[in-house]
């Protein structure tokens, strides 16, 4: 056989439609499977998707489960603006787990870096207690990071959240096993085989809103660790790093005291999607200071009940 | 761009399958900065290799702690590339620990299976448990990658050697599509170009191949009759999406919400349900807030029907006159994954399509001798065995041949106690095992034979 024979059949499905088609079926099995699932929704792009192909999957119906932020309260304001607006247009209800609380109450304290995000996990798990949710839908893909590269579809968790990579259930074609005992419940990753590059196609092919720090804008920032920060009440510039302005974006938006933005003339998705396509930086490696820590950053945090 | 294909990798210990799946991303530009500059300082600190700058390759796939620190890779890793010519999806498959569970899991998804060979020692035992599996659980394309062979001074004849031994084992298995090519995963032979460095061979490199092959749903689209196992039923009453202009109209919508397994479904289409065989027809498919006139396997929609049916999770929509045969005793081929062992009379849980249902393992009918794949008796299967069994159902099920349906004739037996995933079942046509057999099967099991 030659190289140059197409063998390829049309169908006029393209990966776009087939990812589209995996993540539909996904979360409707866990909605039809497990009592009362949440979906974890932080108004960044990857959440974002997910509530989007929720409400494809459920049309003309309104999304069946509410959506649950952990807010370490170092947010970008403009982030929280879309997360209420989104909510409020979709007739979704929120539940909000609060760092900030914990910290004022004394059940965490706050770490000498100044970072929240590890502080995430206490506030997270109590609120799927508290809301008794046996399904956690999260956005986290399996090109980000290679400890996210070997976890399931589904992820069983035990009372404390923790996920055992040496002891995941095999995944056998598309049928999902979401058995779970008392205490235990299952995180839920519809857009695992999803790439940035396939994010940002699908996102311009759909016409999704994300919020505006994700395309270019002029901001104050300095130079720390090979990624410009945003000058704010929660990440101040020390003394010896200059302040300036750049036209940056972000490529994750998460914790402002940890995440960076790149500098981009990118203003519109069809700039983005060319811009990822050409990037040489992942974009956790990019923007993340907290997966930089150590090279098993993540899968330590995911085994200690992190999404 | 063409369509998705997702395709697994897998070979025995120290047949250079990390380094190429490492090259493969490499070379296909998947591998970016930060990544790169990781490993090639993780791969100096470790003495990797002899020239300044060599990369191991194996650090790019090894997602956790323990695998870097052992130096062996323990789980089915997920990694994704593009070409200009099309997406890849590979589930990079372990070759030593627990590899029958790992060949499944990357195989029931894989529209081709990468099984890497080395030159050197030509086709293995575990070469052939390999293909085996692929063969068992039908996995549509099949490419040998005779690697290492700048080993052997680029050896026609090794290659032929494997090339021929494949050729007999694809006979043997009935594998149907079957590439053999040479490479050298270190030095980048035919992989993502053709090397000079094999003039005798005037095939495709594997990215070429993978770049050409059609994926199963492009294979099964236009083949098979409609079939839809219903998710659930989507009846939103007041609740509507924030985007539906006239309520009214919406008062009494009531869809079937799943994903097309097989076939092609039409506005107009009459089609029947399982379980009944109520006949009735297609008056709208929804995906998402479009309306559209047809869709196609694989696609998730949701279809109106001109009848108020009675008909819910676990139902099956089929094209009429596809009505399945209602099953409760199935004869079926088990990949067990359990660690512990099966026994005849064990009381299980079975997912097949949208159903879950109890279930008994009757009958141990035999285990699979993965050199021979010939039925040998046994009394039990052990982890990592694929045995013949037969089941009885509880309740029936629209459940099919997996050589005719794979998506119909898939099913998981699931621990009802523990909720762990003990097996990967195919239901087959029916199986004797020979009196032989079955007399052996019965003095193993210590009954007394008559």
């Amino acid at each position: 056989m030659s190289a140059t024979e197409t063998l390829t059949v049309e169908t006029g499905i393209d990966t776009l439609d087939a990812l589209e088609a995996e993540a539909i079926h996904i979360i409707r099995e866990v909605v039809a499977e497990f009592e009362r699932p949440v979906l974890l929704f932080s108004g960044g792009k990857d959440s974002v998707l997910v509530l989007h192909l929720a409400t494809k999957a459920f049309w003309p119906g309104r999304v069946p489960f509410p959506v649950l932020h952990v807010d370490t309260g170092h947010n970008f304001p403009e982030v929280i603006e879309f997360r209420d607006r989104t909510v409020e247009r979709l007739g979704l209800r929120l539940e909000v787990a609060s760092v900030q609380d914990y910290l004022d109450d004394g059940r965490l304290q706050e770490r000498a870096d100044g970072t929240r995000n590890p502080l995430q996990t206490q506030p997270l798990l109590d609120a799927i207690t508290a809301g008794r949710h046996d399904a956690v839908f999260g956005g986290a893909r399996r090109d980000e990071d290679k400890a996210r590269a070997k976890e399931r579809i589904l992820s069983l968790r035990d009372e404390f959240g923790q996920w055992d990579p040496r002891n995941q259930r095999p995944e056998l074609w598309d049928l999902y096993n979401g058995r779970h005992t008392v205490g235990q419940h299952v995180r839920a990753f519809p857009i695992s085989n999803w790439t940035e590059l396939d994010v940002w196609s699908y996102i311009e092919r759909e016409g999704i809103e994300l919020p505006p720090l994700y395309y270019a804008h002029e901001r104050e920032v300095y130079r720390r660790d090979g990624m410009w920060r945003a000058i704010s009440d929660v990440s101040p510039a020390k003394p010896g790093e200059a302040i300036e302005v750049r036209t940056v974006r972000y490529r994750t938006v998460g914790d402002m005291s940890c995440t960076g933005a790149v500098e981009s003339d990118a203003a519109s998705v069809a700039d983005v999607v060319r811009e990822v396509a050409t990037s040489t930086l992942t974009e956790r490696g990019a923007t993340r200071a907290d997966d930089r820590i150590s090279e098993a950053a993540m899968e330590d945090r995911k085994k200690d009940g992190y999404f | 761009m063409g369509a998705l294909l997702r395709f697994a990798t897998a070979g025995s210990v120290d047949d250079g399958k990390s380094t190429l799946v490492g090259r493969l991303l490499h070379d296909s530009k998947a591998i970016l900065a930060d990544q790169l500059e990781a490993v090639t300082r993780t791969s100096a600190e470790r003495g990797f290799g002899g020239e300044p700058g060599a990369i191991d390759f194996a650090l790019l796939t090894d997602g956790l702690r323990a695998e870097r620190e052992q130096g062996i890779t323990i789980d089915v890793a997920y990694r994704y590339f593009s070409t200009g010519r099309r997406s890849f999806i590979l589930a990079d498959c372990p070759g030593h620990v627990q590899y029958t569970r790992n060949m499944v899991t990357g195989a029931t998804t894989a529209d081709a299976v990468v099984v890497l060979v080395d030159a050197r020692n030509g086709v293995l035992e575990q070469t052939r448990r390999h293909l085996a599996v692929v063969a068992l659980l039908r996995v549509p394309h099949v490419i040998i990658a005779v690697n290492k062979i700048d080993l052997l001074g680029y050896s026609q004849q090794a290659y032929d050697t494997v090339a021929a031994d494949v050729a007999a084992l694809a006979r043997e298995l009935g594998l149907a599509d079957t590439h053999v090519i040479p490479v050298s995963a270190l030095a980048g032979d035919n992989i993502v170009d053709r090397s000079a460095n094999t003039p005798w061979y005037d095939g495709p490199s594997l990215l070429e191949l993978l770049e050409t092959l059609p994926s199963l749903d492009e294979l099964e689209s236009e083949l098979e009759a409609l079939r839809f196992p219903v998710q659930l039923v989507i009846r939103p009453q007041g609740a509507l999406a924030h985007d539906v202009d006239d309520a009214e109209s919406f008062r009494d919508y009531r869809a079937f919400a799943g994903r097309i397994s097989s076939g092609t479904v039409r506005v107009g289409d009459r089609v029947q349900v399982f379980p009944g065989g109520a006949t009735t027809t297609v008056t709208g498919i929804d995906a998402g807030s479009d309306s559209v006139d047809e869709a196609s396997a694989p696609r998730s929609v949701s279809l109106r029907l001109a009848d108020q049916l009675d008909a819910a999770r676990g139902a099956v929509i089929v094209a009429e006159g596809a009505l399945p045969e209602p099953r409760r005793e199935l004869d079926a081929a088990v990949f067990w994954l359990g660690a512990q062992p099966l026994r005849p009379g064990a009381r299980v849980l079975v997912k097949s399509g949208t159903s879950t249902v109890q279930a008994l393992v009757s009958d141990i009918v035999g285990r699979r001798d993965l050199d021979t794949l010939a039925l040998e008796p046994a009394a039990a299967l052990e982890v990592n065995d694929i045995g013949q069994v037969r089941v009885r159902l509880a309740t029936e099920l629209p459940i099919e041949e997996y050589a005719t349906h794979r998506r119909a004739g898939a099913f998981l037996v699931i621990d009802p106690q523990s909720g762990y995933t003990l097996a990967a079942g195919i239901v087959t046509a029916p199986v004797e095992a020979s009196a032989e057999e079955r007399a052996a099967t019965a003095a193993a099991a210590g009954w007394v034979s008559v």
